[in-house]
């Protein structure tokens, strides 16, 4: 599969390429076109990128998280989860990095076959950086009023989340 | 709304590292903490750059408008504000597109062009369209086909069976993207009322 996966970018890039050949554009004026943009959006999206992380890893460094959940710890232990991965559901719609990282701890404390195991697994697939991409995308084009968008983006989360649990229980409890 | 986030991560995680008795940790923390952003700032210079001077072909040879012909039954229906050949079709189709197969890094300058088109024809340049919070939620709730990092991840952690998630997280990402479109569909037309 993941062979599979590794023709999917070529053939996209060749493909462009040589229809655009194809076509007789003018292929690396058009590129540096581009390119440029993309420069240009690099330095638009760098306050709101800057900021976002800064706040994020402040957040996650504090540790507040695992606080909060060492009280549900003896419910958890009752059902078997261990506590690492309910902060990774509540971590993975702020930051992809740090919930990949608890990810790859689950899959080397109970590997990776394990129930705990694919429910990371279900969990990291789930969902996006919410968060993230909302500061992101509407701090690239300086929108500030953004109405329901965070309420929809964090609800479709939640029921993502809930989701990957009932559906890993379903499918590998 | 990002605001309130962001004060709450700030103000939350200072207080609770001096609380743990990490004054010294969080001191430092704050001297250096924008290095981390620009360090993914750099990370994702060049992919910007190669990516949108490659989509900048596709759009040169009218490539994208062909991709966004074919997809434009279904995008319609999710985005009724939109005209039929609204130029930002293309990257939300392409952004899609490469979300669901786990290319995350190129989903990124598609959906950041997309959100550049939609402003365009934005009344009010600091408030958000009814396209954009559908493309957003579309976005976030990011449905994965084949979400190559777990896959890799569980490789490397010797499973017998690394892609046995595939379904499983597809079907979680489904249930989780359709809730949140109807979340999206239901305050759209309480606004409208």
């Amino acid at each position: 599969m993941t062979n599979l996966a590794n023709y999917i970018v070529p053939i996209f890039v060749l493909g462009i390429i040589l229809y655009a050949f194809h076509k007789k554009v003018n292929i690396y004026e058009s590129f540096l076109i581009g390119a440029k943009e993309g420069l240009v959006t690099t330095f638009k999206i760098a306050p709101a990128v800057i900021a976002m992380v800064f706040a994020t890893n402040l957040f996650l460094n504090s540790h507040f998280l695992e606080f909060l959940f060492s009280y549900f710890n003896p419910f958890l232990t009752h059902f078997g989860i261990p506590i690492s991965v309910l902060p990774m559901a509540l971590v993975r719609p702020i930051s992809g990095t740090a919930s990949l990282a608890i990810m790859t701890n689950i899959f080397a404390d109970y590997g990776p076959d394990s129930f705990v195991g694919r429910l990371a697994s279900n969990l990291q697939g789930c969902t996006d950086t919410t968060i993230y991409v909302l500061a992101l995308y509407f701090g690239s084009i300086k929108v500030t009023k953004t109405k329901h968008a965070l309420q929809a983006g964090l609800f479709a989360d939640f029921v993502g989340i809930l989701a990957a649990f009932l559906i890993t229980f379903l499918f590998f409890g | 709304m990002v605001t309130y986030i962001w004060v709450f991560f700030v103000v939350i995680g200072s207080f609770f590292t001096i609380f743990t008795g990490n004054i010294s940790s969080l001191n430092n923390q704050i001297l250096k903490g924008g290095s981390d952003g620009l360090k993914l700032l750099f990370d994702m210079l060049p992919l910007l750059v190669l990516w949108t001077g490659i989509m900048q072909i596709a759009e040169d040879s009218k490539l994208l408008e062909l991709f966004s012909k074919l997809v434009r039954p279904v995008l319609s229906k999710l985005f009724p504000s939109l005209p039929k050949d609204h130029p930002a079709i293309g990257y939300i189709a392409s952004n899609i597109a490469a979300n669901a197969l786990g290319l995350g890094s190129a989903a990124t300058p598609f959906g950041l062009k997309a959100m550049e088109c939609l402003q365009e024809d934005n009344p009010q340049k600091d408030t958000a369209t009814e396209a954009m919070i559908t493309f957003l939620v579309l976005n976030t709730g990011g449905v994965t086909i084949i979400p190559t990092t777990v896959i890799a991840l569980r490789m490397m952690y010797q499973s017998s069976n690394p892609t046995e998630i595939i379904i499983t997280s597809v079907l979680a990402t489904l249930i989780s993207n359709i809730s949140g479109l109807l979340f999206d569909y239901v305050k759209r037309r309480k606004n409208h009322d």
